[in-house]
């Protein structure tokens, strides 16, 4: 094992550490602050069954970006192709984290190869609507532009590992594998996977305190998250 | 102060160019120090506002989720930025939705984030100063809390509960809007947001007694203070003076008399509506609400029935059961809609209406925003919307709808609703109406429609100060229940 490989090991293991429990942190914050009183949007469901049954088209399709007019098409199209690329190309990369490979991580080997080349197709469509409409130019911050070029550099160098700058994938997964066995194993001798996987422990630090946690949120909010059922529970605030 | 240009009516919204500080210059007035004292806020700024209004944020962001979740999660996507009435009628983009909140989240994440403390300006984190509450006191006046950007967020941001918050912040620091604590001050003194006195009350309501009596023969009462009486009504105290809203009134009690049900107002609760919301302070709209409640106690009512104002119906729809319920002594353990009520005697053939009464008229609904996307009426999510267009179709021959991405849930806020009805800023108003103006304009134009029927007392207030700017008669806004009175035939009793 030589010195460097070691230096990854502990970083990646901070980075997922901060990942892990800020995250936790986060909702654990959300649960305990309350909702001092019922406040769903109307019309909505009356029972936390209904709830759930708001939720999932939320969560599966932005069933709310689909009311809105030209731009928010373009945005649901950009942010909804993202997203569904992005949980393909994780199930994809399950392969490196598991030994036997399972077989459902193996069927999507195909299909997360293709969400990895639209991938920043994708992301280039949510960068360029930031500075193209004067609306969302006036909004948007440094961080929106730092996590979507963070998330293309992640799609870029991963793509230039598969095509064009290859490195042993024996090395890479005995390097991961290692991680994740808790022995640990050399870096692989690559620059462009040392920099591909530093850009994911980057954002892994980055997730719990940014505006990335929407990923959770979306669960919780209480305009969403209620019932619509003042008439038939009474609704208690704790501290009043 | 009316130095503005009046945006055109053309039938048709579309989104403006961004204008930065095009409605910077449109300002509430500061409440003085008494009232302030008297309201139980800091009289005025300390010298140590700062700390204070950074502890109460704290506090603030400790009591509830959903001001703690939304400074968090808005990801900046847009999908708000065209779907507020302000922005549209204004272009400052400070009325975005998102950006209105921008104005709460920087100080957010200089005082409460890991990333704003440690990188400061990159990671867009401000430190309050003069200048930014400057900019808190105005934007936050121009959000009528009407929730229509909420549905249109992927994760249902709710700009009302950021707006409610920073009021509630900058009241604590001592910096107060006159107009909506002269309000809640009348309201939890003197029992209604206009300072009427009992004897004022007793008769106003004898002269709209006189008024249906010299209209139809038929003197239907308005009880006062009845104990016994089966319903309290709990209506807006614009009802009992302003017009349109006075023909409402006569609306509800000939409802009730033709009906045959015993009711009563009350001099102690003659208040529907409830300011304590506008600015976010839970106490005072507990306070504000107690009174309805400590009224039907006291008279011994059977039932609450709300009358014609969207966010009254909010406070005694979703809150009330919350901050003096439960309401086990009633028989409807929670307080109802007119419309569901009037409704339901329709149904039972209780009321004799003819619909040729209304004949002049080609009606259209505006939806209200508090009774859309903040409360419920009847049995199934959206009766809200399908219940009032009911009755309007039971006692109108001519109904027409505006387009329907401006109805229902996505309805356009009147623009002067969320504590915003104030003349001081009535530049704001008239600009925050245009979207709802034309899409009246449009159906107006197409289908002849000369009758904007609705069910909000602020509505009502706004839309008749407005439509004059637009060029339109303003006899043409009135309440469904006035439509109601128009048609019910009084006299000969069916019977319930």
């Amino acid at each position: 094992m030589n010195g460097l490989g070691n230096v990854f090991n502990l970083l990646a293991y901070a980075a997922a550490a901060v990942f892990i429990l800020g995250f936790l942190y986060k909702v654990i914050v959300y649960f305990k602050t309350p909702s001092p009183l019922n406040i769903p949007t109307t019309p909505g469901p009356k029972t936390s069954g209904g709830v759930v049954m708001r939720l999932i088209p939320e969560i599966l399709f932005f069933r709310s970006l689909l009311k809105g007019g030209a731009a928010e098409k373009i945005l649901w199209f950009g942010g909804w192709v993202f997203h569904v690329c992005f949980l393909l190309i994780v199930l994809r990369h399950l392969r490196y984290f598991t030994y036997p490979v399972p077989g459902f991580v193996m069927s999507f080997q195909q299909i997360g190869i293709w969400a990895g080349l639209i991938f920043p197709l994708a992301l280039l469509i949510l960068i360029v609507r930031r500075f193209t409409n004067d609306r969302l130019a006036t909004i948007s911050l440094f961080a929106d532009y730092f996590v979507l070029l963070l998330i293309i550099g992640i799609g870029l160098t991963g793509i230039l590992l598969k095509y064009f700058m290859r490195t042993s994938l024996v090395e890479v997964k005995a390097f991961i594998l290692g991680l994740v066995t808790f022995s640990p194993a050399p870096m692989p001798d690559s620059t462009m996977f040392t920099i591909h996987f530093l850009l994911v422990l980057v954002l892994l630090v980055y997730f719990p305190f940014s505006k990335l946690m929407h990923a959770w949120g979306v669960l919780v909010a209480p305009t969403r998250a209620q019932a619509d059922n003042p008439r038939e529970v009474r609704h208690m605030t704790p501290w009043a | 102060m009316a130095d503005f240009k009046t945006p055109e009516l053309t039938g048709a919204v579309t989104t403006p160019k961004i204008t930065p500080g095009a409605s910077r210059h449109i300002k509430q007035f500061i409440a003085k120090p008494e009232l302030m004292e008297k309201v139980g806020f800091p009289p005025q700024k300390a010298s140590d506002w700062k700390e204070q209004f950074i502890r109460k944020m704290g506090e603030v962001l400790k009591k509830y989720k959903s001001v703690k979740v939304f400074l968090d999660i808005c990801v900046r996507c847009g999908a708000c930025t065209d779907k507020c009435h302000y922005y549209l009628g204004t272009g400052d983009p400070r009325n975005m939705p998102v950006y209105r909140q921008e104005l709460m989240r920087t100080v957010y994440r200089k005082y409460f984030t890991t990333g704003g403390k440690l990188f400061g300006g990159l990671a867009a984190a401000r430190e309050i100063s003069d200048e930014l509450l400057d900019e808190w006191w105005v934007y936050f006046y121009q959000c009528s809390e009407c929730r229509r950007c909420s549905v249109y967020c992927p994760y249902g941001i709710d700009t009302a509960e950021i707006t409610m918050a920073a009021r509630e912040i900058m009241d604590s620091i001592g910096m107060g809007s006159k107009y909506n604590l002269e309000i809640v001050h009348k309201a939890e003194t003197i029992g209604n947001n206009l300072g009427m006195n009992p004897d004022a009350l007793k008769s106003t309501w004898e002269f709209v007694e006189e008024e249906i009596e010299e209209k139809t023969g038929v003197r239907a009462k308005l009880p006062v203070d009845v104990e016994g009486a089966d319903v309290l009504l709990a209506t807006p105290s614009a009802d009992f003076f302003a017009e349109p809203h006075i023909y409402s009134l006569e609306g509800y009690a000939k409802v009730f008399h033709q009906a045959g049900i015993s009711w009563t107002l009350s001099t102690h609760a003659s208040e529907g509506g409830n300011f304590g919301m506008f600015i976010g302070n839970y106490n005072h709209m507990k306070t504000i609400n107690k009174r309805i409640w400590d009224a039907a106690r006291d008279l011994k009512v059977k039932r609450v029935i709300a009358g014609e104002c969207g966010h009254a119906w909010r406070a005694m729809y979703a809150f009330s059961n919350t901050l003096n319920g439960p309401f086990d002594f009633l028989q409807h353990k929670s307080p109802q809609h007119i419309c569901e009520f009037t409704l339901d005697l329709i149904k039972k053939g209780a009321l004799k209406l003819d619909k040729s009464a209304n004949d002049e008229f080609t009606v259209t609904y505006h939806d209200s925003c508090n009774v859309a996307r903040a409360s419920s009426m009847g049995n199934t999510p959206g009766d809200q919307f399908t219940i009032p267009r009911e009755l309007i179709n039971a006692v109108c021959n001519k109904f027409v709808e505006m387009d329907p991405n401006t109805t229902g849930e996505r309805t356009f806020c009147c623009g002067g609703g969320g504590g915003v009805l104030t003349d001081e800023v009535v530049e704001i108003r008239v600009k925050g109406a245009m979207p709802r103006m034309q899409e009246y304009k449009k159906i107006k134009d197409s289908h002849g429609a000369n009758f904007f029927a609705l069910i909000c007392a602020i509505c009502k207030a706004q839309f008749t100060k407005v439509f004059p700017y637009y060029g339109i008669e303003m006899e043409e806004v009135g309440g469904v229940h006035q439509l109601i009175s128009n048609a019910l035939v009084m006299g000969a009793k069916e019977g319930v």
